[in-house]
C-alpha cells in the first residue's frame, strides 16, 4: 500500500488531520535538504512535500520563486533530488510527495521519472501546471507502481469538473484555496469552509488545502473542514532568513512546523 | 484531393503540439473562453465589429507594395512586402488585440492584461483598452522597459499601467510569467491578451485566426497583381503570430513555401540566441508543448536577441507542427544581420522596419538572388522601426 493512503488510513482512525509541509529541495543548498526533512518529520509533518526546482514556476509567488532560483543557483536537478530522496528514505518514514512543473517530468521522461521517484522511495507528484485533460500519460505511468498523481482543484472548479478530478486524483486532493499564487496571506479566503465541505460531499478521498496557509491559527481554521493542511511559503521564508542554513535555520523550522503541526493535530 | 488543413483538434493540439498546460485554476476560464470564440466570434455581427474597427480605426486592408529597388538589387524574384507597419500603433499586433478586446467586452470582461517584449504588444493591447475603455495593465522585463522606452511612453499616455518585471532574464518571457501570474489571480473580472500564437487553447488558434487578415489579404492582392500565387512567404518568427497569419491562409497551396526566420542572436551556433525551432527540443512552457530552448535538465533557458519582440525562448506550437510537418522551413539571421536588413531597407525603399521585421529583410539577400526572376516572394513587414531608433542609432 501507498505511503500516502497508509498514512490517512491511520490519521482517520486517530480522527487527525494533517499537515503537509512543502519545502524547495536544494534550498538553500542540496546537502541541507535532508537534515530539514527529517526536522519536519520530527516536529509533526504527516507528509513532506519537496518541490524539483524549475526556471518558469509560474503558479508560485514570489517566496517560492526565490527558493526555487537559490535551489537551481545550488545546481538542483531532477536526478539529484531523486537520488536524495534514497538517502532520506533511510532514516524518514513518512510520505515524500515530489511538487514540480511539468516540462521537468516531461525532460527527464514519464516513465522514467516515475520509475526512478518510486523506486527511491517517494510516494507521488503534484504538477501544478499539468489539468486533468493533460495528465492521462502520467497517470498511466504512476498507475504501474502506486505512485500517486495528486490532482489539484481550484475555486474557480465546477462541481461536475471536480467529480472527474477527484476520481482521478491519487493519494488525496490538492484543493488551491484561492484564485491565484503561492504565498502567505494575511487572511484566509472567504468561503473556504463552505467550498470544502462541498467538495468533501462529492468524494471520499481526503481533501487537503493549500495556498495561502501561514499561521498556526489559518492551519487550525483550515483543519476544522478539510482533511489536511499544505503549508510552503511559511517554511520556506524560515529558510530564506537563515541564508547560512545549519541549527539555528533548523531550530526555527522545528519551531515553526510544530506550532503549525500542533495547530492541525489539535482538530478533531 | 489534398486534404484540407483543420488544425488545432479540439483539444488545442497540432499533432503533438500544443494543449492547455495551466494551473487548474485557469481551466474554467480556457473552457469559457474557447466556448465564448466559438460562439460570438463567428457571428455575423462580431464579424462586422472587426471589420469596422480594422478598417475604420486600424487601416486595413494594408498595401501589398512591390519593392522594385530591393528587387532589382537583389537581382532575383519579385519582392512584394505586405506592409503591416502602416497599420494604426505601428505593427500587425494590433489585428489580434482588437479581436480580443471585442471578445472580452463581448464577455464581460473589465480588465486587461497583456505581456509585451518589445512593447508593440503592449502598446497595441493600451490602444485598444482606451478604445473600448477597459483598465489595463501590460507586463514588461525591466531589460526590454530600457531599450524599448518609446512604447513604455506611447502605453503610459494611453492610460496604461506598465508593471515592470524584473525575474530571470527580465525580458518576456518572465514577463509572460508574471502575467499569467496575474490572469490566475484575477480570472473573474480580467481577459489576458496574449501577443502570439503561443500559450494554452485555445490562444495559438484564436490569435492565428485573428492574424490571418494578413494573408487573406496577401493572397487576394498577390492574385490580382501577378495572376498567380507566390512561390515564396518570408516572415520573422518570435512567437511567430506575424509569420503564421500570412502563412495559414496559404496552408493547403503545396505550391507556396513557407520561410520563417528565427533570431541568431550572437550566432546560430554561440548558444545566445532565440532560435527555439532551429535549436530546441520538445518542452512545456506557458501553456502549450512546442520547441523550447531548454537544457539538459529541462530548464528553460534564455534566449538572446537585440529585437525584444523576438528574445523568447519558445515559439507558437503551429509553427512547430509546420517544422515537423516539414510545411514550412526555418533559417535564421543573426543580430549584425538584422541591423543590415533595417540598413537595406530603409536605403532602398526608403522605409524603416522593426528589428524583428529586419531578421526576414536580410534573409531576402540570401534567398532573392537564387530565385527565378518570375518567382513572386511575399515578405511580411511586420512593424516600423521607430521604437528601435536608440538601439539602431548605435549602429549608424
Amino acid at each position: 500500500m501507498n505511503r500516502i493512503d497508509e498514512t490517512f488510513d491511520k490519521l482517520k482512525k486517530e480522527n487527525r488531520k494533517a499537515f503537509i509541509a512543502y519545502v524547495a529541495a536544494g534550498d538553500p543548498s542540496i546537502s541541507a535538504t535532508s537534515g530539514i526533512v527529517a526536522a519536519l518529520e520530527s516536529s509533526g509533518a504527516d507528509i513532506i512535500e519537496l518541490g524539483i526546482p524549475f526556471s518558469d514556476p509560474l503558479a508560485d509567488g514570489p517566496t517560492i520563486q526565490k527558493a526555487v532560483e537559490r535551489a537551481l543557483k545550488a545546481g538542483c536537478t531532477a536526478r539529484k533530488v531523486i537520488n536524495m530522496v534514497k538517502d532520506i528514505r533511510k532514516k524518514v518514514k513518512v510520505p515524500l510527495v515530489f511538487m514540480t512543473y511539468y516540462n521537468i517530468i516531461l525532460h527527464y521522461g514519464i516513465g522514467r521519472f516515475v520509475r526512478e521517484a518510486s523506486g527511491a522511495g517517494a510516494d507521488g507528484v503534484i504538477v501544478p501546471d499539468l489539468p486533468l485533460e493533460e495528465a492521462g500519460e502520467l497517470l498511466d505511468e504512476a498507475g504501474k507502481s502506486d505512485f500517486k498523481v495528486i490532482l489539484l482543484a481550484a475555486p474557480t472548479t465546477s462541481l461536475s469538473r471536480f467529480r472527474r478530478i477527484a476520481s482521478r486524483s491519487g493519494g488525496f486532493i490538492y484543493y488551491v484555496s484561492l484564485t491565484g499564487v503561492t504565498g502567505a496571506r494575511e487572511g484566509l479566503p472567504s468561503g473556504i469552509k463552505r467550498q470544502v465541505k462541498a467538495l468533501k460531499r462529492i468524494t471520499k478521498k481526503p481533501v487537503c488545502v493549500g495556498f495561502g496557509v501561514s499561521t498556526p491559527a489559518q492551519a487550525r481554521e483550515v483543519a476544522s473542514c478539510a482533511d489536511g493542511v499544505i503549508v510552503g511559503s511559511a517554511l520556506v521564508r524560515v529558510i530564506e532568513e537563515n541564508p547560512k542554513g545549519g541549527k539555528k535555520m533548523l531550530k526555527d523550522l522545528g519551531k515553526l512546523a510544530s506550532s503549525l503541526s500542533r495547530a492541525v493535530h489539535g482538530v478533531r | 484531393m489534398p486534404k484540407r488543413y483543420k488544425m488545432p483538434d479540439k483539444r488545442g493540439y497540432f499533432g503533438e503540439f500544443g494543449g492547455e498546460y495551466v494551473p487548474e485554476t485557469l481551466m474554467p476560464a480556457l473552457r469559457e473562453l474557447t466556448s465564448a470564440y466559438e460562439r460570438i466570434a463567428s457571428k455575423t455581427s462580431f464579424k462586422k465589429d472587426l471589420e469596422y474597427y480594422l478598417k475604420e480605426y486600424a487601416g486595413r486592408p494594408t498595401p501589398l507594395y512591390f519593392a522594385q529597388k530591393l528587387t532589382r538589387k537583389l537581382g532575383g524574384g519579385k519582392i512584394y512586402l505586405k506592409r503591416e507597419d502602416l497599420l494604426h500603433s505601428g505593427a500587425h499586433k494590433i489585428n489580434n488585440t482588437i479581436g480580443q478586446a471585442l471578445l472580452a467586452v463581448k464577455m464581460g470582461k473589465t480588465r486587461l492584461i497583456a505581456e509585451t517584449g518589445a512593447g508593440q504588444h503592449g502598446v497595441a493591447t493600451a490602444t485598444v483598452a482606451a478604445l473600448f475603455g477597459l483598465e489595463c495593465d501590460v507586463y514588461m522585463g525591466t531589460e526590454d522597459i530600457e531599450r524599448q522606452n518609446l512604447n513604455v511612453n506611447r502605453m503610459k499616455l494611453m492610460g496604461t499601467r506598465v508593471i515592470p518585471v524584473s525575474s530571470g532574464s527580465c525580458t518576456l518571457k518572465d514577463a509572460t510569467n508574471e502575467a499569467i501570474r496575474d490572469w490566475v489571480t484575477n480570472v473573474k473580472n480580467t481577459h489576458y491578451i496574449i501577443g502570439s500564437v503561443v500559450g494554452p487553447h485555445p490562444y495559438p488558434m484564436m490569435v492565428r485566426d485573428f492574424q490571418a487578415v494578413i494573408g487573406r489579404e496577401a493572397r487576394k492582392q498577390v492574385r490580382k497583381k501577378e495572376g498567380k500565387l507566390p512561390e515564396y512567404l518570408v516572415a520573422c518568427v518570435g512567437g511567430g503570430s506575424n509569420s503564421i497569419g500570412l502563412f495559414h491562409p496559404f496552408v493547403d497551396d503545396e505550391e507556396v513555401a513557407f520561410i520563417g526566420v528565427e533570431a541568431a542572436g550572437k550566432g546560430i551556433n554561440s548558444g545566445k540566441h532565440a532560435a527555439a525551432l532551429m535549436k530546441g527540443g520538445v518542452g512545456v512552457l506557458h501553456g502549450s508543448k512546442s520547441y523550447l530552448l531548454q537544457d539538459a535538465d529541462g530548464q528553460v533557458e534564455l534566449a538572446h536577441s537585440v529585437s525584444a519582440g523576438l528574445d523568447y525562448p519558445g515559439v507558437g506550437p503551429e509553427h512547430s507542427y509546420y517544422k515537423v510537418s516539414g510545411r514550412a522551413r526555418y533559417v535564421s539571421v543573426d543580430d549584425k544581420g538584422a541591423i543590415k536588413g533595417v540598413r537595406l531597407l530603409s536605403e532602398t525603399e526608403g522605409i524603416i522596419p522593426a528589428l524583428e521585421t529586419a531578421h526576414a529583410i536580410q534573409y531576402l539577400t540570401k534567398l532573392a538572388p537564387g530565385t527565378r526572376k518570375s518567382d513572386v516572394i511575399v515578405l511580411c513587414l511586420s512593424g516600423r522601426g521607430d521604437k528601435d531608433m536608440s538601439i539602431i542609432e548605435k549602429f549608424i
